[in-house]
């Protein structure tokens, strides 16, 4: 192909990618090494608001911000260097937790709390999700030609719901006396709360995700039986392998690039775990990266929102995806390379 | 009750509201608000005029900020509360309303204005605090009397846990994030407890802060142990549905509890001033009302005021007198308004007006979770949040 051809064809995605994906994460960047404050002035003003029983005025400083001459709040910004970032990783509260030899008090600090039940449910996450689409799509494989379409339809549903509808919809078949605990305090006869500790919550967000994702893992694993060379199947029946050395030795092989792709693409994914703790109401007992985000974007009750943190904690994820993501695209770079 | 009865009730509902607008509006109006029954009334009431066209949405307060920075505005008006007005005065995003007042608000009374520097700058339309409601019949059963403090609504709680005739003593909004913030911050100024020194710097990590969280590791175990996702609508449903016997709770739900659509108890749960801490009464008094934007046209503007004065009209109040704590005309006090005047008739103080408080809440909604869960001690907890605070404050350019 020509250069410019090329060009040509190339050019429209590159500029959107650029507009899109590189601008934002850039300004990002940008954002948490800034801080943009309102210019305040302390001013006494005298204000009167209504009480049950009649007006009530007072008159104290306040503080205010400025406005500019077109009636915009007048904001200054000034490079914080690494603050932001310090400020959301807190590593001198880290050094003493680590001095002491207290896991505990390591697990008390936000970032490194949240940082924890990320890796966990990412890591935990992955292998279920793999094998639970690997056995669906060899379940799937071998039954009757008839109910293929049915149960193909019926196990991608899950796939298909809204993560944070799916994820409330779990979270009501268990709250107070949802159906599901009562089902559970009637068969094992005692009193469940499956909402006042954190390892109830957690349990059922790994649960929740593998139901929610496997799904996808078995289409694309179904997709990738379908390209399995039947004569070395054969062969290998003839040869006398059992069903699972077959598996084991033919067809697992014949999916790798395929479990590698899910592998990156379930990484990124459940790195940025949200719906989970929004749908489970679990941020009193664990929160994840995104959430920790999400709570410095958070709009306080006066309107400010903490811009440079949130901007920091995105880009600490960001980076954290990069690094687990590192392994296994160094290995598809060696198979690459190897070829 | 079957779909199609709701349905007609609903009609019906604001079909009866649309009766009493004497009201004709030809200018299109756009309004934002909470979503509770005393906005569904009064944006009923407004529909009936014409051209009006309501959005009621309880994450209000994350939109209005910068929907009315935009010229024109997005919305004509909003509703307005002692915390989401901060942002919306410090911004200069509202009109001063002095002259419509002078216009078309003969009927209004004048403790209804909100006024800054003796410019009004938002309308109240009702009133709303927190205050004891219980089960009259557990406790007049159980021979307990009234409690008046937190102390004795703990003795009381104790005394229903031990005799087993509801599920759990109590309920309380504690959810994590603001409602958990909120019940610290009206128990901290029931201690007396001041949130800042002179320069702003936190002062919560004292001995009161210690009682309030003490008092609150105390509460929690009397309440369903998933009282972390607990707000205020599950409170108002355990209490319908028989399962606590009392509950310190916003007055806007004094309405619901007692209502025989909705409750199986209803009629037996009785209204009671908010509870006392060591030095005042635990709760905070809140107005809610509407103001008008200021990127708007004088004649849009005209018309969202006569709107928002037909909404209050005398006989709106009364064909709705229990659902709110009205602060406009025709407002006579029934049973379901008893303990929110008894509150204000007591020493509760309002919720702070200033950024401060903002930030504060956000750190404390983010850092007591950890104490109710047992993961860190009072102490530890206070410290916490004190730098929480610091750091958050000095990043909105609020500390140096």
């Amino acid at each position: 192909m020509k250069k410019k051809t090329f060009a040509i064809f190339v050019g429209p995605s590159v500029f959107m990618m650029v507009l899109f994906i590189a601008a934002p994460l850039l300004s990002v960047l940008w954002q948490s090494f800034h801080v943009t404050q309102p210019v305040y002035e302390q001013v006494e003003v005298e204000t009167c608001t209504p009480g049950l029983l009649g007006s009530v005025c007072t008159t104290e400083m306040k503080t205010r911000p400025l406005l500019s001459d077109n009636g915009k709040i007048l904001t200054e910004t000034t490079f914080v260097g690494l603050q932001s970032y310090r400020n959301v990783i807190e590593p001198e509260k880290l050094r003493t937790a680590i001095a002491r030899g207290s896991w505990r008090d390591v697990m008390n600090i936000r970032f490194w709390s949240a940082l924890r039940f990320t890796l966990v449910f990412t890591i935990l996450t992955l292998p279920l999700v793999l094998g639970t689409g690997l056995l669906i799509a060899l379940a799937v494989n071998n039954t009757l030609q008839r109910i293929k379409g049915p149960v193909i339809f019926v196990s991608l549903l899950p796939f298909i719901i809204t993560p944070v509808i799916g994820a409330l919809s779990i979270r009501w078949l268990f709250l107070g006396d949802g159906i599901l605990t009562a089902g559970l305090e009637w068969w094992l006869d005692r009193d469940i709360a499956m909402f006042a500790q954190a390892w109830t919550i957690e349990l059922m967000m790994y649960i929740y995700r593998v139901w929610h994702v496997a799904p996808f893992a078995f289409v694309v694993f179904y997709a990738g039986l379908q390209t399995v060379n039947n004569d070395a199947v054969e062969a290998a029946i003839i040869d006398g392998a059992s069903r699972w050395q077959r598996l084991r030795y033919v067809i697992i092989p014949h999916l790798m690039p395929l479990v590698i792709f899910l592998t990156l693409i379930h990484l990124m994914d459940a790195y940025r775990v949200f719906e989970e703790i929004v749908g489970f109401s679990a941020s009193a007992h664990v929160i994840s990266l995104q959430w920790l985000t999400y709570e410095f974007l958070l709009q306080d009750g006066t309107g400010a929102r903490a811009i440079s943190r949130a901007s920091a904690s995105a880009i600490l994820t960001m980076i954290g995806i990069a690094v687990l993501l590192g392994v296994p695209l160094r290995r598809v770079w060696r198979e690459q390379r190897a070829s | 009750m079957k779909p199609r009865h709701i349905l007609l009730t609903g009609a019906m509902a604001v079909a009866a509201n649309m009766a009493f607008a004497d009201c004709m509006n030809a200018v299109p109006v756009k309004t934002i608000s909470n979503a509770f029954p005393a906005y569904e009334i009064m944006t009923g009431v407004m529909a009936g005029c014409g051209n009006v066209e309501s959005e009621l949405d309880k994450d209000h307060r994350l939109k209005i900020v910068d929907a009315f920075s935009a010229n024109p505005s997005l919305y004509s008006m909003t509703s307005l509360t002692n915390s989401t007005s901060v942002p919306m005065i410090d911004a200069d995003l509202l009109r001063p309303l002095d002259d419509l007042i002078a216009a078309h608000g003969a009927n209004l009374n004048p403790h209804q204005f909100i006024e800054i520097d003796g410019k009004t700058m938002a309308i109240a339309a009702f009133a709303n605090t927190q205050h004891l409601m219980y089960r009259e019949d557990i406790l007049s059963d159980l021979g307990i009397a009234v409690p008046t403090t937190w102390d004795e609504y703990i003795a009381a709680a104790e005394k229903i846990q031990a005799a087993g005739v509801v599920d759990y003593p109590i309920g309380h909004y504690m959810k994590d994030g603001w409602n958990l913030a909120f019940v610290f911050v009206n128990h901290y100024l029931g201690e007396g407890g001041e949130f800042f020194n002179a320069d702003w710097t936190p002062s919560i990590n004292n001995e009161k802060g210690m009682a309030v969280l003490e008092r609150m590791a105390k509460l929690g175990t009397l309440m369903d142990p998933e009282y972390l996702v607990s707000d205020t609508t599950f409170v108002t449903k355990q209490m319908q549905q028989g399962k606590i016997a009392m509950a310190n709770l916003w007055a806007s739900r004094a309405g619901a509890v007692n209502d025989p659509a909705e409750s199986t108890v209803s009629g037996k749960v009785v209204m009671a001033a908010g509870l006392r801490g060591a030095e005042r009464i635990a709760s905070t008094i809140w107005w809610d009302g509407w103001a008008i934007a200021k990127n708007i046209s004088d004649e849009e503007a005209e018309a969202a005021m006569k709107l928002i004065v037909a909404a209050m009209a005398e006989d709106v109040i009364q064909a709705n007198n229990d659902d709110a704590i009205w602060l406009a005309k025709g407002f006579v006090p029934g049973a379901a308004a008893k303990g929110a005047f008894d509150t204000a008739a007591g020493d509760a103080v309002p919720y702070p007006m200033n950024k401060y408080i903002g930030s504060m809440h956000s750190a404390l909604g983010s850092g007591l979770a950890a104490f109710m869960t047992g993961d860190k001690d009072a102490a530890t907890t206070l410290a916490d949040i004190e730098a929480a605070y610091v750091s958050d404050a000095k990043e909105k350019g609020l500390l140096k």
